[in-house]
């Protein structure tokens, strides 16, 4: 029997904030779809078998770089049980999830970017089949040299991985000055110059990815797949199959785990949908986890460079950062990613003056996309290290320096971000309290050693990917006359909730409860768009569209009951399954009778609710958009360590942590995601690294992936997992519904730099990259015994021709959110209606 | 040479108690039983997450004992007992396990579930009383990506308390 004791008490919630009239929202609830989960009955994509269902297979490029000189797929296509065998001249559109970064193809059509590119499709009758019919597809190949790494692509402009970006094999730079620098630099008392370096990583879903397509009784095509996008995979399919995206539909099967790594339209699904169409029957693709780890689309390694001015008593004067981000062989998310190297530096701390350059390389090495945390991890980790160091050399206490600069609700930053209510301060003051850290900082024995680090992160992307004036989410509801509830949405439930929280949602307002509510989500047939289960928009977003649709339904039985009961409509109240006059007991009506009075009068109940952001961002200057929110959530961790000195074995003991999140819709599922989010920034400041090696020259000298494998990828088991102490710092954003702000990201992004800072103050050495290895403790503390710098981590930035930047005076300057260095673009065309769309 | 389909290969027969009911399955030899489960037995809630033994997601009951089901050749099972995520349930009631994982945040994305609660059944069905150490040891060999693990151990503590609160009230 556990013991009382044993169990870690987790997730208390401020008790005077609770104290409020909501019934469903705020209670730890069993989610709408657990029932499923725990019975093993979803049917996720690669436990779909349909009649005649025929399997593909992908042959994979063996080389990191090579031209495809000619292709014979003749033996192949004869082998028997062999149906087809698709190349890249058979659907040679360039697609990608940017509409700037066009630069894929399904399957390869003259050149190979990284092993793993797929560069020829069979389907046969049997998955077997096409495994051996691969062996059969004769592919001539020019080996190019390989591009291994950032530093190599900016020395070797030739041959290039693509003909568009910048110049040579530079993907993207960015560059901005949000003030001079200069100044803040030559007002400073100290002036801090770190580098860093942030490992890749992967999001290792349980999930392999697997698709069926299959052409309909009509002609249309249906895509079953493991997706967090629906949407943008739709507008991709219409692309490049040709086909309006009316003659669809794409289906998000319950997916086993994102993490952003099902967020780009992926090659198989584009190539079983072409199949399906052409052998006018199912075609089924699972891919190997080892096809996984070659997909990718996972954590960017990042290289910094942190360059800040501080005052004595801790204020920061100036910060000038460069990134150097390697992107692999496509664009993926990689120009947004780029963006937010360096976005996000301005929204935790109040920073006067800020210049940020990035630079993104194409290397020959699976795409980097997004994975938890976008683009952020990396340059937080940088900053939160430096804090630690800028604290340390200052003699002020790491929380105390975070307290003096912490940003202010509302602030407007220096790029122009609009941030909203902001928690940090209490996120702070919590954490401190709750994991002793006043009695534990720079006092443990030596080997023992406590961390802090705080963070930021957006509630939804301010933008969509591509340019348009429509909603980010829309949802529809259907009341049925036995009191059911139907909702329609767009959104894509990967394990996060959002099938339950926009349940509890229209449950609260309606009175009724989740049970009595079916969700139909991530179908683009039944459901209105949403973009996605990205950038953790989906709670507030559709949360707000949510409360929208049940609201107008609200009002229209409202209306009804109000005449019926002959009471002023806004004198009742909707709870327990029913519709009454809390002043007068006699006065009420179930929620089905309130349905029947309402379809009566109105006809059909059924309404719809959208979701904007803020239409016109303060951020006015090109490339303003990326880090637009709603709003944002604040987080600070305090880790505990143990370091062996002699092995550099490296422990984590505890972990605290607190969630500025404005209100947790269902506790149980939010401390689920801030725990995920832990788990997962241990597993990157830890062990967890996407790298790669050369095979040996007499072999191919190929570019190839570590670690293909769970074994081999390390990441932490349920035994590497330490305790969690969490917090939620409840103050509800008016921009939320309910006052929800994000919980999915943002409480991962504190934990690496709290673990590097927690080794700091246990044996006193800085490790300024991911992950901290033990190798990489006992070097440092080599140095350090040396005498010398007791660090590990980059000694090098290489010199980057950065552009001019773009220089936008911030608004304590009188900026008004444009540059004033920019040149005046053409007016964009009043109402762009999408092509696809108009069809 | 060509494979043959899948339906001439089928040569190879069991026998099994699959979730308390006696199961004939006819299947290609080289098989896996995580595969005749999936493919020839229609039982899908044991998943497969890395073909080699690593992840933990298609963990089965083998004779009272977890296996891996991808590690196991179907062939090896004649005339045994498997217990996948599919017999948990009983007179459509939820195991306590089940409930557990529903009410403390154990499932996520639901991949691991399966396993991870058979998993967890097999050490109570050994241990009705584990303690947290032995909990966390026993389902080392399960990877879960969602969770962090944490509301795992939740849901089996609040299970044991669950099933002896049931085992006393039916003494």
């Amino acid at each position: 029997m556990p013991r009382e004791k044993d169990l870690p008490k987790r997730a208390s919630r401020d008790p005077k904030r609770s104290g409020d009239d909501l019934r469903v929202i705020g209670a730890a609830r069993r989610r709408v779809d657990s029932r499923g989960k725990v019975t093993g009955q979803p049917i996720y994509a690669d436990d779909i078998s349909l009649p005649r269902m025929a399997h593909c297979k992908l042959l994979r490029s063996p080389h990191p770089h090579a031209r495809i000189r000619s292709i014979d797929t003749s033996r192949a296509s004869a082998h028997p049980g062999v149906y087809l065998v698709l190349t890249g001249k058979d659907m040679p559109i360039e697609y990608g999830i940017l509409p700037v970064s066009q630069d894929e193809t399904a399957l390869a059509t003259d050149h190979v970017r990284h092993v793993g590119d797929p560069v020829a499709a069979v389907i046969a009758r049997e998955e077997l089949t096409a495994f051996e019919a691969l062996d059969l597809i004769d592919v001539d190949y020019e080996v190019l040299a390989t591009i291994s790494s950032p530093e190599e692509a900016l020395a070797t402009p030739e041959p290039r991985l693509h003909t568009y970006g910048e110049e040579g094999n530079i993907h993207k730079r960015v560059s901005f000055e949000f003030g001079d620098v200069n100044v803040g630099f030559a007002e400073a008392d100290e002036v801090f110059e770190d580098l860093f370096f942030y490992q890749g990583s992967t999001h290792l879903a349980m999930e392999q990815h697997a698709s069926v397509a299959a052409k309909d009784r009509d002609g249309k095509l249906t895509l079953w797949t493991s997706t967090q996008v629906p949407h943008y995979l739709h507008r991709s399919l219409a692309k490049v199959l040709g086909m309006p995206t009316g003659h669809i539909r794409v289906i998000a099967t319950p997916c086993g785990g994102g993490f952003g790594g099902k967020s780009d339209p992926m090659n198989h699904e584009l190539i079983v949908s072409k199949a399906a169409l052409m052998l006018d029957r199912p075609v089924k693709i699972s891919l190997t986890r080892e096809e996984v780890f070659y997909c990718h689309r996972g954590r960017h390694p990042v290289l910094m460079k942190f360059k800040a001015g501080v005052k004595k008593d801790g204020t920061l004067t100036a910060l000038d950062l460069q990134t150097l981000v390697d992107g692999g062989g496509y664009g993926s998310f990689g120009v947004a990613s780029t963006f937010y190297t360096g976005a996000l530096q301005t929204t935790a701390y109040h920073l006067p003056r800020y210049k940020f350059r990035a630079c993104r390389t194409f290397t020959n090495k699976p795409p980097c996309g997004p994975k938890r945390g976008h683009g952020t991890p990396q340059p937080r980790f940088g900053q939160e290290v430096q804090m630690d160091k800028i604290a340390e050399r200052l003699n002020i206490d790491p929380a105390e320096l975070r307290l003096r600069t912490a940003v202010k609700p509302n602030e407007l930053t220096a790029n122009f971000l609009q941030l909203g209510t902001v928690g940090l301060s209490e996120c702070i003051e919590r954490v401190v309290a709750m994991s002793g850290w006043k009695d534990k900082f720079r006092k443990l024995p030596e080997g023992r050693g406590v961390g802090l680090a705080c963070s930021c992160y957006l509630t939804g992307a301010g933008l969509s990917i591509y340019w348009n004036q429509m909603p980010h989410s829309g949802i529809l509801l259907k009341l049925d006359r036995g009191g059911g509830v139907t909702l329609q949405a767009g959104t894509t439930e990967i394990g996060q909730g959002s099938d339950d929280v926009l349940s509890a949602i229209v449950a609260e307002i309606l009175g009724i409860n989740t049970a009595d509510i079916r969700v139909y989500s991530g179908d683009t047939d039944l459901g209105p768009v949403d973009l996605g289960s990205y950038s953790s928009r989906v709670t507030l977003m559709a949360g707000n569209a949510a409360v929208q649709a049940a609201e107008r339904a609200k009002a229209m039985l409202a209306e009804v009951v109000a005449e019926r009961l002959e009471v002023p409509p806004e004198y009742l109240v909707f709870a327990n399954n029913h519709v009454f006059d809390p002043g007068a007991a006699e006065k009420k009506l179930t929620f089905p009778e309130a349905i029947c009075l309402a379809e009566a009068k109105f006809g059909t109940i059924g309404t719809a609710g959208s979701y904007w952001p803020p239409k016109m961002p303060a951020a006015k200057y090109k490339g303003g958009g990326v880090g637009t929110s709603p709003t944002y959530t604040y987080s600070a961790a305090i880790v505990e360590v143990e370091v062996d000195p002699n092995t550099g074995w490296l422990r984590v003991v505890n972990v605290w942590n607190t969630h500025d999140l404005g209100r947790a819709l269902n506790p149980t599922l939010a401390l689920g995601q801030v725990e995920g989010s832990i788990y997962m920034g241990l597993g990157e400041a830890l062990m967890e690294e996407q790298d790669f090696r050369r095979l040996p020259k007499k072999l191919s000298h190929a570019l190839v992936h570590k670690a293909p494998s769970m074994l081999d990828y390390k990441s932490l088991t349920s035994l590497d997992m330490p305790p969690v102490y969490t917090e939620f710092v409840e103050g509800p954003d008016p921009r939320g519904p309910f006052g929800a702000k994000e919980v999915g990201q943002g409480p991962m992004l504190p934990i690496a730099p709290a673990v590097a800072n927690a080794v700091f103050d246990a044996v006193g050495v800085r490790i300024d990259e991911v992950p901290i290895t033990p190798e990489k403790i006992l070097k440092a503390l080599a140095e350090k015994k040396a005498g010398r710098a007791p660090r590990f981590g980059p000694k090098h930035f290489p010199q980057i021709q950065w552009p001019e930047p773009l220089r936008v005076p911030p608004p304590w300057e009188g900026g008004d959110g444009r540059a004033i260095n920019d040149t005046p673009k053409p007016p964009k065309p009043a109402a762009k209606v999408e092509k696809v769309l108009s069809r | 040479m060509a494979t043959q389909p899948v339906e001439a290969q089928k040569t190879a027969h069991i026998r099994i108690d699959l979730n308390g009911e006696m199961t004939d399955v006819s299947f290609a030899p080289y098989k896996t039983l995580l595969e005749v489960l999936r493919e020839d037995l229609g039982h899908t809630g044991t998943k497969h997450g890395c073909e080699l033994g690593e992840c933990g997601a298609c963990a089965v009951i083998l004779d009272g004992k977890p296996v891996l089901s991808c590690l196991v050749l179907a062939q090896e099972c004649d005339g045994r007992k498997v217990v996948t995520i599919e017999g948990l349930t009983a007179d459509g009631q939820l195991h306590p396990l089940q409930e557990a994982f529903g009410d403390h945040g154990g499932s996520q994305c639901g991949y691991c579930t399966p396993g991870m609660i058979v998993t967890a059944k097999a050490l109570l069905d050994q241990n009705p009383n584990p303690t947290h150490e032995q909990i966390r040891e026993a389902l080392s060999g399960n990877l879960c990506r969602c969770t962090g693990y944490l509301q795992i151990f939740d849901a089996v503590e609040n299970a044991i308390v669950e099933i002896s609160k049931r085992n006393a009230a039916a003494k």
